[in-house]
């Protein structure tokens, strides 16, 4: 499972992407996140409970605030950047003049 | 002094129904699924992965009594108590405070599988439209979300929106869907989603002289077209379907599919079967408490 957590306004796109399959529950991301954004949430796969790490849910409609200092353009997010297993990427499509 | 009643035009009937011909003293196994969404909450109880009866109702200012409120209300006239159930499963934003709850499992995943139960295997990307959210998931055969996506941030465009709109229109929630739809030319969308601006712009379209259904129509696209911009990115397959609340707004419906240019699966006859689209979650909640309660009575 990909989850996409993100906002669109006028000047562009962004989207933080957490893919649960590549996720292995290591909380690196999570202690890097200036945020304190992140937290591991148990996702049920093929009715197990896996450790996932997830957006949580007071930031999920905010993260245009939350995650404005990380964005791409101001270089790799530290998320990102801690995460071994690829697991999180952010994209950031600024809207085109 | 004459009483002037004020009737609120935002608010949709909360119902309760019982399937016929069912009893639920010949089930192997019983199970419900409480859903208790920011909106509404909604609570499915199910005898042999079958809908026996279930609630829909508003959500209160705390979700413990919303959830035990919507449960007593599934459980009315049918005879069953708590005890009786083998599993139950709490789902929502307020998934955490169901306190009859076994266990608490992300709405994502009960919507995916609801919706493949109640529209089957075909199924691949489902539109939650909630109360004040909207969400676009993408799921396999067996009902396994493989994405999701949630955007923006506040209640622009979700069901809290076409209530406030309704209300400033003076027409029934369960009416702006059609009246939307009776405009003789679409008008372009609202400039803005965002429930404060589209309020005081439509006060604004009022004022300049169009008519309620032209505001409406005028909100109905914006609404739709932030959803299917949410849909394209998530990759819209067929089968398509719409849960949640505004499934039943025929107007977001009809402006989506032609932006798109897909048909969403029809809405089954619900009132008799139980396979409510609201209540998608809620039964994908009921069918994860019967797999998990089997899976635990078999160690």
């Amino acid at each position: 499972m990909i989850t996409h957590y993100g906002y669109t306004d006028g000047s562009g796109e962004f989207y933080v992407i957490i893919d649960a399959e590549k996720c292995n529950s290591c909380s690196r991301c999570i202690n890097v996140c200036p945020k304190d954004a992140l937290k591991l949430e148990p996702i049920m796969i093929d009715l197990e409970d896996k450790l996932v790490a997830t957006v949580k849910e007071e930031h999920r409609k905010r993260i245009r605030y939350t995650c404005s200092s990380c964005k791409p353009e101001s270089g790799e997010a530290p998320c990102v950047v801690a995460c071994d297993q690829n697991a999180i990427t952010c994209t950031w499509k600024p809207t085109e003049a | 002094m004459e009483k002037v009643q004020k009737l609120e035009y935002w608010r949709w009937p909360e119902y309760h129904r019982v399937v016929p011909g069912k009893d639920w003293k010949n089930a192997e196994i019983i199970t419900a699924g409480v859903d208790v969404g920011s909106v509404s909450s909604k609570a499915v109880i199910m005898t042999d992965n079958e809908v026996y009866s279930w609630a829909v109702l508003r959500t209160g200012s705390n979700s413990s009594d919303s959830a035990k409120k919507v449960m007593g209300w599934a459980l009315e006239g049918i005879g069953l108590k708590l005890d009786d159930f083998d599993y139950i499963v709490g789902t929502g934003y307020g998934r955490v405070n169901v306190p009859m709850a076994n266990k608490a499992i992300t709405e994502i995943a009960c919507h995916a599988k609801g919706a493949n139960y109640i529209w089957g295997p075909t199924v691949r990307t489902i539109l939650d439209v909630g109360g004040q959210d909207v969400k676009a998931i993408s799921c396999n055969e067996r009902g396994r979300v493989t994405r999701f996506l949630m955007n923006d941030k506040c209640a622009a465009g979700t069901g809290r929106g076409m209530e406030v709109i309704a209300d400033l229109l003076k027409i029934p929630i369960d009416k702006v869907g059609e009246a939307s739809l009776m405009v003789d030319k679409e008008p372009g969308p609202v400039s803005s989603t965002c429930v404060v601006f589209a309020k005081s712009e439509a006060v604004a379209l009022l004022r300049s002289g169009w008519p309620k259904k032209k505001v409406l129509a005028a909100y109905a696209r914006a609404m739709a077209i932030r959803m299917s911009e949410l849909l394209q990115k998530v990759g819209c397959k067929e089968d398509f379907v719409i849960t949640g609340g505004q499934s039943k707004n025929i107007g977001i419906v009809t402006r989506i599919e032609e932006i798109l240019g897909v048909k969403r699966l029809p809405v089954p006859k619900w009132e008799e079967t139980g396979l409510d689209p609201m209540a998608a979650g809620a039964i994908g909640a009921a069918l994860f408490a019967s797999a998990l309660y089997k899976k635990s009575s078999n160690r």
